[in-house]
């Protein structure tokens, strides 16, 4: 446990004294809430769920910032296989599981307060979270989607030998995952052949998920979307240590 | 003398490449042992075999007792490590670099502390503690770096290429540090270099390694004394010829090497005057002509007929394989 703690703790330190990183991943976000949400505000209608756009794009937002800050910082062990720390980590007498694990809860921990302060700046934009229970399930849905994709970008970064392809990943994997996850758009508008697809994406539910917490509403059973993502996060887990423990330097 | 590092026909292949070649030695206790050799000689790849990173194709070592591949945290415990390349987190001050190697070797809170302390007043970055690494200099890396691989008391401490990059008088200054380490905590050192002033200085004793052999291991002052006298040098556009000429019984060796000659031989102040007058007797032309004491640069050239900066270059370009020029 203590070796955990330290992982994660780096991993705090780092997070709290990069402001640039800490304000880039909140921009996007927030900046798809503003344009797109103000913007589209008015001229979408969304029956059968308060037929506010706002209001249900701020889930999504949530969910993105919490899928992009996750996934970068599993990424991010390149960095310190590049430059040299991670081999530090490896040599002392620790096993390689609890790295991974320390790695893992540090990522997981700072995606999920990135999307905290996309939570907390959508009170201004129109977000009433009245159910406190609601506002728990939400949270309970971030911290799956942080652990699990923090993990799945250590499974990648284990395969990876240098930054080049962390673009391709984002524009071909990441993305991709998050378009199809309906944080931008109801599921059930898309063509009815790209309705499996949707089911498909894991992150589908994490956005499902947290919409029922914030909104009360949602287009998947929420205990279906706690399923989902849940053993998501254990697969991936296990996936990301397994590939962690083969990391050659 | 207790023995600290057991190394019996040590092997690590990577494809095609034997990388470390059968290699067997004992490092005693409380020594300072150099491995010297060109880039790609194969040191790396044994500290990294040594520290459990890498593991052998055949062979075993162990270290105080423990064997490699058997117990890896064994190990792990007994030995610290400075890479070659750095490897401190750049973003943490130099006290939370130390502070997480504390915690990783599970070192209890107020030991860390105050070993934290004591190692960064040894290598003098105690006013720059809470500074973020990124604004220290290589050498005060290095120092760090240094001070982090004793921080859980091993007694085994890996130095691979530790002044590479420092300028000289940083350089200087490293080695004062890890002489008195090794004096007054009796730490086993042993440390990769391709530098042959850093060997001599440092080393207790010296493996010289080339294309993953052992080609001699002894003290540096034995090595030395083996050239056989002092090293004159003689510059001459037709070094052939000086070859030729110098086929006296009081000439340890001859070595043509481009467009110099080598010549070992006893007390070369005595007899320089006899050399110059029998190659102008010859008319052989000399360019220039010095005498010095025999470095470990020397004995490489000795063993491998070549010196170590054109051995580098051979492994860069792989152009083609180890060759004597000389034999005896």
């Amino acid at each position: 446990m203590d070796i955990i703690y330290t992982i994660w703790l780096r991993n705090m330190k780092r997070y709290i004294r990069s402001k640039s990183r800490i304000i880039g991943s909140i921009s996007m976000p927030l900046f798809f809430l503003l344009f797109l949400g103000f913007g589209l505000n008015s001229v979408v209608q969304l029956p059968g769920m308060g037929g506010n756009y706002i209001v249900f794009l701020i889930p999504g937002m949530v969910a993105m910032s919490v899928l992009f800050t996750s996934v970068f910082s599993g990424i991010q062990i390149i960095w310190d296989k590049q430059f040299g720390f991670l081999k530090e980590t490896l040599v002392a007498p620790v096993s390689r599981l609890e790295i991974m694990l320390g790695q893992t809860l540090g990522g997981a921990t700072t995606a999920v307060l990135q999307g905290f302060m996309i939570l907390v700046l959508s009170v201004f934009i129109g977000l009433h979270v009245s159910n406190p229970a609601g506002f728990l399930i939400a949270l309970g849905f971030m911290i799956l989607i942080g652990i699990s994709f923090t993990a799945f970008g250590i499974a990648i970064a284990s395969r990876m030998e240098d930054m080049t392809g962390f673009q391709l990943i984002m524009n071909f994997v990441v993305f991709p995952i998050f378009g199809l996850s309906g944080a931008l758009f109801p599921i059930s508008s898309l063509p009815a052949w790209m309705g499996p697809v949707t089911l498909l994406d894991p992150l589908t539910y994490g956005v499902e998920g947290i919409r029922y917490g914030l909104t009360g509403v949602s287009q998947v059973n929420p205990l279906v979307c706690a399923a989902v993502i849940g053993g998501f996060t254990v697969v991936m887990t296990v996936l990301g240590a397994f590939l962690f423990r083969k990391i050659k330097l | 003398m207790t023995i600290a590092i057991h190394i019996e026909n040590l092997t690590r292949r990577f494809n095609d490449l034997v990388a470390v070649d059968n290699i067997s030695f004992d490092i005693e206790h409380g020594e300072i042992f150099g491995l010297l050799g060109p880039n790609g000689a194969g040191k790396t790849t044994t500290l990294s075999m040594l520290s459990t990173m890498l593991k052998p194709t055949s062979g075993s070592a162990t270290i105080n007792g423990i064997d490699i591949e058997r117990d890896e945290d064994g190990v792990r415990k007994s030995i610290g490590i400075v890479f070659q390349d750095q490897s401190l987190d750049e973003e943490l001050t130099a006290w939370e670099n130390m502070d997480f190697h504390g915690r990783l070797y599970r070192i209890p809170a107020d030991i860390r502390k105050q070993r934290i302390s004591e190692l960064l007043k040894l290598v003098e970055l105690e006013d720059r503690k809470n500074d973020i690494v990124k604004t220290f200099s290589g050498g005060m890396r290095r120092r760090l770096e240094i001070a982090r691989g004793l921080l859980h008391h091993p007694s085994v401490l890996f130095l691979d290429e530790p002044t590479l990059g420092l300028d000289p008088q940083t350089r200087n200054h490293l080695w004062q540090y890890i002489a008195t380490l090794a004096r007054e905590k009796g730490i086993t050192i042993i440390l990769t270099t391709h530098y042959m002033d850093e060997a001599d200085r440092l080393c207790n004793r010296v493996a010289i390694i080339d294309h993953g052999k052992i080609i001699a291991l002894d003290t540096p002052k034995n090595l030395k004394d083996g050239i056989g006298g002092d090293v004159v040098t003689i510059r001459s556009p037709d070094p052939a010829a000086i070859v030729a000429a110098l086929a006296e019984p009081w000439i340890t060796r001859v070595e043509q090497h481009n467009d110099e000659v080598i010549v070992s031989l006893q007390n070369a102040e005595q007899h320089i005057s006899t050399i110059v007058t029998l190659l102008n007797t010859q008319q052989v032309p000399i360019q220039s002509i010095a005498i010095h004491k025999p470095t470990l640069e020397d004995v490489f050239l000795s063993f491998t007929g070549k010196t170590i900066r054109e051995e580098e270059a051979d492994h860069k370009t792989n152009m083609r394989m180890y060759q004597r020029m000389v034999r005896h």
